[in-house]
């Protein structure tokens, strides 16, 4: 929750530097993914991330997506599936499935 | 999400002000839920207040079918908070401790040479009597009260002020005896007994805690357990009321 929380602040910094910034939000989780529902990403308009929604193993296709959603002010739903095996690379010791939910802040 | 969505989030933070901000997956389109209030786009659907006023109370985030739209509930509830009343010994050991378990820790103390911020790094110290401070800080329902002085004249007004609030948790140290005295003062100022059951004396669960981090340990054990029963209370299914 505090987590959450920062996140916020910072991308309200960002806002107010007049910066173009988007944030990230795991809505729903399957099995043991990394970060419970509610955890967030900030992404701005460089590239800059504040937060996390999964420990590492998606951050890049959803800050990809982020820029997108800075560009043209859609939402996006993500879906991601965690393999065992790619869950194993990245050190988590089970899969689990997440979806994401990415917007502008306008 | 809007910007005055993002400021009203941080506003609600600072207050300590429980909020559920609604978003429709589809368009993003957004309301505010307080506990006594909504404000937003969405803030005129009653199914989403009341979902998200429910996701609320349990303290969960979910996302949630109502009507044809997916709405994601994200809860921002205030974090626990313990009030530790006497910078003692044993508040040396269970203010870091509490703080380790994510409570926003408050020490409060009237005493000058115990109430310093040296005695207790990294966490509030207050030196003030506790029903002044608890007035300023405000006590809710995500409080918790604990008083470790074994003096009267700071512990009793702690403990009046306490009942007579919602916070989830009331803990004094002191033995059966003293507890006994305890209940026999508090009733001369309106504290009947159905409202002292409330205190947990002595303090903390019964794990034959000795030295002050035991004492800490079975103190912390204790409001962990009356926390976890009551947001199991409130998540079990509720039979609609009329």
């Amino acid at each position: 929750m505090s987590d959450a929380l920062e996140v916020l602040d910072q991308v309200g910094k960002w806002k107010a530097d007049g910066k173009g910034v988007a944030v990230a939000t795991v809505i729903v989780t399957w099995g043991s993914s990394p970060r419970p529902v509610g955890s967030q990403l900030g992404v701005d308009d460089g590239g800059n991330m504040v937060g996390s929604v999964s420990g590492g193993c998606i951050e890049g296709a959803v800050v990809k997506e982020a820029l997108d959603a800075i560009k043209d002010g859609k939402p996006r739903l993500l879906d991601f599936g965690v393999t065992d095996e790619q869950a194993w690379d990245v050190g988590l010791a089970c899969g689990g499935k997440v979806q994401v939910f990415v917007e502008k802040v306008n | 999400m809007k910007t005055e969505t993002l400021a009203a989030l941080q506003d609600a933070r600072v207050k300590r002000r429980a909020v559920t901000l609604a978003t429709r997956l589809s368009d993003a389109a957004e309301a505010l839920v307080y506990r006594d209030d909504a404000k937003g786009e969405l803030a005129g659907d009653a199914a989403i207040v009341a979902a998200a006023q429910r996701a609320m109370d349990i303290g969960k985030s979910e996302t949630a079918d109502i009507g044809d739209a997916k709405i994601f509930l994200n809860v921002y509830v205030p974090p626990p908070r313990l009030i530790i009343v006497g910078a003692v010994h044993i508040a040396q050991s269970l203010a870091p401790m509490a703080a380790m378990l994510e409570f926003d820790v408050t020490v409060v103390d009237p005493r000058g040479a115990w109430a310093t911020t040296q005695r207790f790094p990294g966490v509030k110290v207050i030196q003030d009597w506790a029903d002044e401070a608890f007035q300023a800080m405000g006590l809710d329902v995500s409080t918790a009260v604990v008083t470790l002085t074994h003096d009267p004249k700071l512990d009793d007004p702690a403990l009046e002020a306490a009942l007579k609030s919602d916070v989830f948790y009331i803990g004094a140290l002191g033995s059966r005896r003293t507890h006994a005295k305890r209940k026999e003062r508090l009733a001369e100022v309106g504290i009947t007994e159905d409202m002292f059951a409330r205190v947990h004396g002595p303090v903390g669960l019964n794990i034959g805690a000795k030295s002050p981090a035991e004492i800490a340990v079975s103190i912390l054990g204790q409001i962990i357990e009356v926390r976890a029963r009551r947001l199991e209370a409130l998540s079990a299914p509720k039979v609609a009321a009329a």
